[in-house]
């Protein structure tokens, strides 16, 4: 394995592991405060037994997503040197200040995990507030830097190749950076909303009873899992319009658009082949693509053959995992109707959840999770070879050291390893749930 | 040129702040794995209730660190990426490993064997995470960062550890409420302050032959003031703990390890990665300095606050004890 493969398929395990649990540290606090505030609020036990189950969960995906977070800061330099020597200084500052955020999480997550006996109920909870609040705020910042790596602003090339001029508040207030932060936020509450919704709604199934304590799990699992599942399509939109402004090989390279056309096709499924340069099997919506990318059906789609061969993508990875994500993301935007309508046709307020409803919610489980990954998948292969978009390309970035296969294997080890054993705990979490 | 000098003095508080806070919950973790006799549970009871609400929040000064390094010194810190992939990629397994453990240990165990070999993940974690850091600071002061396997920047791997062991011993016969429980570690603390003075003593011969720059910036003025007020707060440290003064005890151990980092800065100067890179040689374009610097009021505006709340629930002796709320 060559070094650049192997630093590749590190890094790509590294975010795709810390990714689930920096997603959950980012969305449970906020569900586990909704819980705890009925709990409060109307005295009742099971929203704060759920609130605690929750944060006991937290407290655990925290931990790794904090090591494992810390693993990155130092990957990107172990394994990019070259591309940290460049653009540190540029995408620094953001790092920098996800750093405070990441602080204030840490430190109010320890007061609400360890405080419930020594704080007042309201304290409590406004320092999970806290954790939740500066939880977001992290994951919004590190995506300034990832914004950065798109659309690279705010600096010039000096005769050395280093970046001059540089303005880090352009960087930092890049325009790529406000669709990608709401896009991927949304998809840290929509994924952990669908999983704990499918959790509850197996645990309802398997206990066959009116089970008050996984209901309201249920209810404030929705909430969320709906709320971000009919926000996701507009804000993805908003992304794939920058997409058709800043990159647009990306845009062409998920949507399998080969040869630059006039009122382009919107294409469902379908395998697009590099050879042949066309996608085959896909359900075409005629100017779809157009309009979607521009809101207008005889827009101008630009091609992949506008672009020298090698700076495209790889056009399968990206189309794929992009059809993934949309189709995911479907399925559970009509899950998540389907579920309010039954709620608010059901004549009572405990009536059983209809069977064909639980299945489904079952299925959605991993989907938010699916989307998540295939989205990152989208963005970060849609721009290859780069590393920073028409700047640098990722084999100019890679380290020189020969050995990386070997820490490769060493990583592999430890994150399969923690991640079998993370699953059994969550199936476990949820099996004592079942009073 | 002010401004990357004045960063680069934040980073070494920063490090300060990392040693004398993470390095007592690494050292916590040491004698998790060294516990016997008896009072062993009542041992890792005392340990994992002193660092549960306090390791992450210690932890992010690492974090913090590592942004400043590659924010404001992209250079040196790509240099020492390369240079040092394997001790760092061994420090990260370490982080990894002991952070998932403790939390394993806390929440996830099911049975007393399931807990006891997270125990032991853990606690081996944590005592060799601190050697592999000491070693890759001492790698900056030798000359030739890639040489990290040689006898200085060992030393100072050794350093680390029984610094963290020392400093956690300390902590903990502060904390503790019960009589039997204090006298354990302040015992322990005593043992391992011997130690740690002899490895002191030991690190600075090695320096004369093996990082001779280094030892050079030490035996001049104003480094050797580090090294005076060291030598002066060492036997005030075992003074007080042998006279269970454990406040002064706490305070005067992190000082003392304040003025052990504060003189390898001082002496390291001007270097960041001696002899390959300067501070001032370093230094990321003015615009990024500056940003940097300016979200510094802003960051201590938030954190000082919030981090005195933190320390003031957990870490005062009147309280109740404190249990993960499970």
């Amino acid at each position: 394995m060559s070094p650049l493969t192997a630093a590749r398929v590190q890094m790509e395990l590294s975010l795709g592991f810390h990714m689930i649990f920096a997603a959950i540290g980012i969305a449970m606090p906020a569900m586990m405060l909704v819980a705890e505030w009925r709990g409060i609020r109307h005295q009742d036990r099971d929203a704060l037994r759920l609130a605690r189950v929750w944060a006991k969960l937290t407290a655990v995906t925290f931990a790794i997503g904090a090591v494992s977070g810390t693993a990155l800061s130092f990957e990107l330099g172990l394994l990019w040197p070259q591309f940290m020597a460049f653009a540190g200084p540029l995408i620094g500052p953001a790092f920098a200040l996800e750093g405070y955020a990441f602080f204030v999480e840490a430190i109010f997550l320890g007061l609400y995990l360890y405080g419930w006996e020594r704080l007042s109920p309201w304290t409590h909870w406004w320092c999970g507030a806290a954790v939740a609040f500066s939880g977001v705020m992290s994951g919004v910042l590190v995506l300034a830097a990832n914004a950065w790596m798109q659309n690279p602003v705010g600096f010039q090339i000096d005769a050395n190749g280093q970046p001059a001029h540089v303005d880090a508040w352009a960087v930092l207030l890049n325009p790529a950076w406000p669709p990608m932060a709401l896009h991927s936020t949304l998809s840290t509450f929509q994924a952990v909303g669908f999983a704990a919704a499918g959790t509850y709604a197996w645990t309802l199934g398997r206990s066959n009873r009116h089970d008050r304590y996984a209901r309201e799990g249920l209810g404030i699992a929705m909430l969320f899992a709906s709320g971000t599942a009919l926000a996701q399509p507009i804000a993805g939109d908003v992304l794939a319009k920058r997409s058709y402004l800043n990159q647009p090989i990306k845009l062409a390279a998920m949507e399998g658009q080969f040869s630059t056309e006039r009122a382009a096709p919107l294409r469902i499924g379908g395998w697009p082949d590099p050879e042949r340069a066309e996608t085959r099997y896909a359900l075409e919506i005629p100017g779809g693509l157009s309009f979607l990318a521009a809101n207008d059906i005889n827009a101008e789609v630009m091609g992949l053959d506008e672009f020298p061969r090698d700076e495209w993508p790889n056009v399968v990875v990206t189309h794929v995992a992009f059809q993934i994500m949309v189709g995911t993301g479907m399925v559970m935007l009509g899950v998540a109707c389907w579920y309010w309508i039954a709620r608010w046709t059901s004549r009572r307020a405990d009536d059983a959840l209809p069977p064909l409803l639980r299945v489904a919610l079952v299925f959605c489980a991993p989907l938010g999770f699916i989307a998540l990954e295939a989205g990152w998948v989208v963005t970060e292969a849609g721009r290859q070879p780069w590393v920073i978009y028409k700047v640098m390309r990722t084999a100019d970035a890679v380290t020189p050291v020969a050995d990386v296969w070997a820490s490769l294997a060493l990583f592999t080890a430890v994150y399969t390893g923690l991640l079998v054993i993370l699953v059994s705990f969550v199936r476990r979490l949820r099996v004592s749930d079942v009073p | 040129m002010m401004l990357a000098t004045f960063l680069a003095c934040v980073m070494l508080a920063a490090l300060v702040a990392y040693a004398v806070l993470a390095g007592a919950d690494f050292g916590a973790g040491i004698w998790d794995l060294l516990s016997r006799g008896a009072r062993r549970d009542a041992h890792r009871a005392a340990l994992a209730r002193a660092i549960g609400p306090v390791w992450e929040a210690n932890h992010v000064w690492l974090i913090f660190l590592i942004v400043l390094l590659f924010t404001c010194f992209p250079a040196a810190y790509a240099h020492a990426s390369v240079a040092l992939f394997w001790p760092l990629h061994l420090v990260l397994i370490g982080i990894v490993l002991r952070g998932a453990s403790f939390v394993f240990r806390a929440y996830a165990s099911e049975s007393a064997a399931t807990r006891a070999a997270w125990g032991h993940i853990f606690g081996a974690s944590s005592a060799v995470t601190p050697v592999l850091l000491g070693i890759c600071l001492g790698a900056l002061s030798t000359g030739d960062i890639r040489k990290w396997a040689s006898p200085f920047p060992v030393m100072t791997g050794v350093l680390a550890l029984l610094i963290s062991a020392y400093l956690a011993a300390v902590y903990l016969a502060r904390e503790s409420r019960d009589r039997l429980l204090r006298d354990d570690f302040r015992r322990r603390a005593l043992a391992i302050w011997w130690c740690a003075g002899a490895a002191s003593v030991a690190t600075l011969l090695v320096a004369r032959s093996e990082a001779p720059r280094l030892w050079a910036g030490l035996i001049t003025w104003p480094p050797l003031l580090f090294v005076i007020a060291g030598a002066l707060l060492a036997p005030l440290s075992f003074v007080t703990l042998q006279r269970s003064r454990f406040g002064a005890a706490r305070l005067l151990g992190a000082a003392q390890i304040g003025v052990l980092l504060l003189g390898w800065g001082a002496a390291q100067w001007p270097y960041l990665i001696y002899p390959d890179f300067t501070v001032v040689g370093a230094a990321a374009p003015p615009s990024t300095l500056a940003l940097t610097a300016s979200t510094l009021p802003v960051g201590v505006a938030v954190l000082v606050p919030a981090l005195w709340f933190l320390f003031a629930v957990f870490k005062s002796r009147d309280r109740g004890t404190s249990s993960p709320g499970v």
